[in-house]
């Protein structure tokens, strides 16, 4: 284990927004995107409920 | 031929659409223990870098993500020649999942990239080789997503697709053995099948659980990705009529 604290873990060594910068973006990417898919899928579902009309392609 | 296997019935998106419904919890699962296990061994046993610090830390999300853009690049191009070659249609589906997802692991790639790139050579970007190639990526995935989108005839928007997919192929060797080809700033391959590891064990032991838990999201996105897609276009048929119908009668 390298840290002593909290504090001590968020700092990273002094490359704390390096580091963390790094793995928030990539929590929201990997986060919205099944967020994205999940809803893609019942507006599918939901269409297939609806009678289809002339503007549906 | 009596006894074999029938394996075109797992290409009809009907039984995609089944099959790939009942795995997708597991995959989550999977990707989530894979993920906690990572993080743990990335941040809590891996020791401090000697030269880099802590800042090398973000090699756990970077390599991977990495990876994946380039695998899920051989992926969706490979799904799109065959969807093209056979005209079938759950492949062509399947490479237009896959282009999202490969797209998006190639920006945090050089999002995080970016960011150690900062701390570890003073600088966000160079124009170099490993760089440029891999940005070239983020444009073959945008450039494929455009095209196909913008073509409203879904054959002729995946054939279309196909031919792009397929040549941008050739970039994929290019951003992985640039760093052998060209000089470059970016440091060389970080694991290899034929040397001993250069990193601590613990190290490697947090990469490959985080590029196992970047597998299991993968498959997981890309699968709910495909089954709505199959929802999409195979609407018209009797197997989805009768879906929405089954449906119907338990949300009433």
């Amino acid at each position: 284990m390298s840290w002593n604290s909290t504090a001590d873990f968020f700092h990273m060594g002094g490359y704390g927004l390096y580091v963390w910068g790094s793995y928030a973006v990539a929590a929201l990417v990997f986060a919205v995107e099944p967020w994205l898919a999940a809803r893609r899928r019942k507006r599918a579902q939901a269409a297939l409920l609806s009678p289809p009309t002339e503007s549906d392609s | 031929m009596a006894g074999s296997i029938r394996w075109y019935r797992f290409s009809a998106p009907s039984r995609f659409y089944g099959l790939a419904g009942a795995v997708v919890p597991w995959l989550w699962t999977a990707a989530a223990v894979l993920a906690a296990a990572g993080l743990y061994m990335g941040f809590f046993v891996a020791p401090t870098d000697a030269q880099q610090g802590d800042a090398y830390r973000i090699i756990f999300i970077h390599v991977p993500a990495a990876w994946m853009s380039m695998v899920i690049y051989l992926a969706m191009a490979g799904w799109a020649a065959i969807g093209w070659a056979f005209n079938a249609r759950m492949a062509s589906m399947l490479a237009r999942a896959l282009a999202p997802t490969g797209a998006l692991f190639t920006f945090v790639a050089l999002w995080t990239g970016a960011l150690w790139g900062k701390p570890a050579w003073g600088t966000w970007w160079v124009w170099d080789a490993r760089l440029t190639s891999e940005l070239i990526l983020l444009f073959l995935y945008l450039g494929y997503i455009a095209l196909t989108q913008a073509i409203d005839d879904l054959r002729r928007a995946d054939k279309a697709g196909a031919l792009l997919a397929i040549v941008g192929a050739v970039n994929v060797p290019i951003i992985y053995f640039s760093v052998r080809w060209w000089n470059t700033l970016h440091q060389g391959a970080s694991i290899s099948m034929t040397a001993a590891p250069k990193m601590a064990s613990t190290m490697l032991m947090a990469l490959l659980l985080m590029t196992f838990a970047c597998w299991s999201y993968a498959f997981a996105v890309v699968f709910m990705r495909a089954r709505a897609i199959v929802l999409e276009r195979e609407s018209h048929t009797d197997w989805v009529r009768e879906l929405s119908r089954v449906s119907e009668g338990l949300t009433r």
